[in-house]
């Protein structure tokens, strides 16, 4: 099966994105890289590795899609992903999708057993999305 | 550079980067998240610590300067965390030297440190001079230190004219609008204020120089 790994400046975030995976897919194994190694707020290359690394290494785990929230969180990815030997790397896939709807998207594909391409795809397809219902709600479009 | 310098410039940049926290977080309160300098004074701390723990190999230099970038990454966050552990680490590799090699001189060591961290910012940020980000204090600093190496100057001589070249190049952000980072997310508004980053690395580049100065 196709993991999670969810990168966010916030641990509580994470947790709690954790918590909407796990009621819609509680299958598919999560790996969370949340703050710095001191528990404040940031992303840490360190954590990351950490957590790619463990999702890796997740019984069955055939590779794993990334989802992050802020854009400097892709500065420590970038480092944390370098670290990786090639045969990890090659299964990792970074979704440019949104962290949250990206997630549960990707953990309803994963846990049906897409392959890692199709479960990036409908993560990535996450940020084409628009969430407004076309008639309302009313005075939300302008 | 030699390991006493690295271990000197260390510590003297932790003191200095708790001094200016205040500051530097309040320029970031300005235009960004507001956590720029108690993430930095964290980071720094927290080198020191491992430091006096013996934690971090004291030598060689190179081997101190990878285990305190990945220090800086793990504990500083943010882009900031990033951009400077993964220079700090660039610079390490670079002054690796080949099993009973000789090292070269420590104003050479500089300057090849100094061109290397700031190559690994440029190319980790994608980003480039008068974005008003880091690299604004970094690369003109960069271009003196090799300027002074290539005019045979001191290694006191060239880290002092690549801090004055830093402090210079930050005083110069105010009238920039920024284009990376979170800065970026107030466009225009954005104007006006000197970066919090390119202020940081002056106040680490000014530590290197008074490290150098001091022997």
């Amino acid at each position: 099966m196709i993991g999670l790994v969810l990168v966010a400046h916030s641990p509580e975030l994470l947790r709690g994105l954790g918590e909407m995976v796990a009621q819609t897919a509680p299958a598919v194994p999560v790996s969370t890289a949340g703050g710095t190694s001191t528990g404040r707020l940031g992303t840490s290359g360190p954590a990351i590795h950490a957590a790619l690394d463990a999702a890796l290494r997740a019984p069955g785990c055939a590779g794993v899609v990334v989802l992050f929230d802020l854009g400097s969180a892709t500065l420590a990815l970038e480092i944390a992903l370098e670290w990786l030997p090639p045969g990890d790397r090659s299964r990792v896939r970074v979704s440019r999708g949104p962290l949250v709807e990206g997630a549960v998207r990707a953990a309803v594909e994963a846990a049906a057993g897409a392959d890692l391409g199709q479960v990036v795809a409908v993560a990535d397809a996450e940020a084409g999305v628009d969430k407004l219902p076309i008639d309302g709600p009313a005075g939300s479009r302008r | 550079m030699t390991e006493d310098l690295v271990l000197r410039w260390l510590r003297l940049a932790a003191a200095r980067v708790a001094e200016a926290r205040e500051r530097l977080t309040e320029l970031d309160a300005a235009i960004g998240d507001g956590d720029h300098g108690i993430n930095l004074d964290r980071g720094f701390r927290e080198v020191v610590r491992r430091l006096d723990d013996g934690a971090l190999p004291a030598e060689p230099q190179s081997a101190l300067l990878l285990a305190v970038g990945r220090t800086i990454m793990g504990t500083v966050g943010g882009a900031s965390g990033a951009l400077y552990g993964r220079a700090l680490q660039r610079a390490g590799s670079a002054l690796e030297l080949p099993a009973g090699g000789e090292p070269p001189a420590p104003a050479e060591c500089a300057a090849v440190a100094l061109e290397v961290a700031v190559a690994a910012i440029a190319a980790l940020g994608r980003a480039t001079v008068g974005e008003k980000t880091m690299l604004d204090a970094l690369v003109p600093a960069r271009d003196a230190c090799l300027l002074a190496r290539r005019n045979g100057a001191s290694l006191a001589v060239g880290t002092a004219q690549a801090a004055a070249a830093a402090e210079d190049g930050a005083a110069r952000t105010i009238p920039l609008l920024a284009t990376k980072g979170r800065a970026s997310y107030l466009g225009e508004r954005s104007i006006g204020h000197l970066d919090p980053g390119a202020v940081s690395s002056a106040i680490l580049l000014r530590a290197l120089a008074d490290a150098a100065a001091d022997r």
